[in-house]
């Protein structure tokens, strides 16, 4: 019960000694257990694949460029990790996933925050490409840049996927589009507290106006 | 361009929602990100440290 700290009060010169590597390694965690969580949708197995990502930059550190984005290199060796794990589990056990997700609840949906927001549920509807590129340049403050290398696709990629990833979030917020996990009983509270929010913040036009909007925009 | 146009109040409306989308999200990132690191992740940081060198997965 060691009470860790994200950032140890150290200097971080990003030069390429190991200590200084390791320092930067333990500083970037907390968002690296953040994206895996985004990816992984739910707490368990997302510290683990953070945990294989850490290792795996630490074995890769000779090829990390110093003065580059660290954090950009460290997302992409999660994601390559997460979608060779996710491979690898396919092939070997094709109809676990798919069983996996038809469990109900069972802590296993919790998303990647305990108060699970409208919001949280929403974005497991997305696509995994949507999720990821919205999840990088929306709340891992990478740039479109960053976020197309972290992809590995084309800037333009990600920044229509971002776009459609907007547009299908607020799709399914208004109610477009049924939310994942339609059995469970809704968040009340999570939903009140988000529809309060987007009410106050954009005046009210109804459902009806969402779904002209979307037929008008979105084909 | 009048204000009533009925195009830029559903662009206005849109993108204030995504305004809204995107703090939602960020809140829950950063609550992730806020977690206090949990200790497998020191004790395989200090692995490296003892080790020097790149080691195996513990578990």
């Amino acid at each position: 019960m060691t009470a860790p700290h994200a950032a140890p009060s150290t200097h971080m010169p990003s030069s390429a000694e190991p200590d200084d590597f390791k320092t930067e390694l333990l500083g970037l965690v907390p968002f690296l257990r953040a994206f895996a969580r985004s990816l992984c949708g739910s707490h368990e197995g997302a510290d683990d694949l953070a945990q294989e990502a850490l290792v795996k930059a630490w074995q890769s550190r000779d090829s990390f460029v110093p003065g580059t984005n660290l954090k950009a290199w460290l997302f992409t060796i999660l994601r390559n990790q997460f979608y060779s794990d996710r491979r690898r589990a396919w092939r070997q056990a094709p109809w676990d996933q798919e069983a996996a997700e038809r469990i109900p609840g069972g802590g296993q949906d919790q998303g990647w925050s305990a108060e699970l927001s409208d919001t949280a549920r929403a974005l497991r509807a997305l696509t995994d490409e949507q999720r990821e590129a919205l999840i990088l340049v929306g709340a891992g403050g990478f740039s479109y840049e960053d976020a197309a290398e972290i992809c590995n696709c084309a800037v333009g990629t990600v920044k229509s996927r971002v776009a459609r990833a907007r547009k299908a979030l607020i799709a399914i917020l208004d109610g477009d589009e049924a939310l994942p996990q339609s059995d469970r009983p809704p968040e009340g509270e999570a939903a009140r507290e988000i529809m309060a929010q987007l009410d106050r913040l954009a005046p009210p036009d109804g459902p009806d106006a969402a779904r002209k909007r979307r037929k008008g925009t979105d084909e | 361009m009048s204000k009533e146009n009925p195009n830029r109040e559903k662009a206005r409306a849109i993108r204030a929602r995504q305004r809204v989308i995107g703090r939602e999200l960020r809140r829950i990132f950063d609550a992730v990100a806020q977690e206090p690191v949990p200790d497998e992740f020191l004790d395989l940081l200090r692995k490296m440290d003892a080790q020097g060198e790149p080691g195996k997965k513990s578990s």
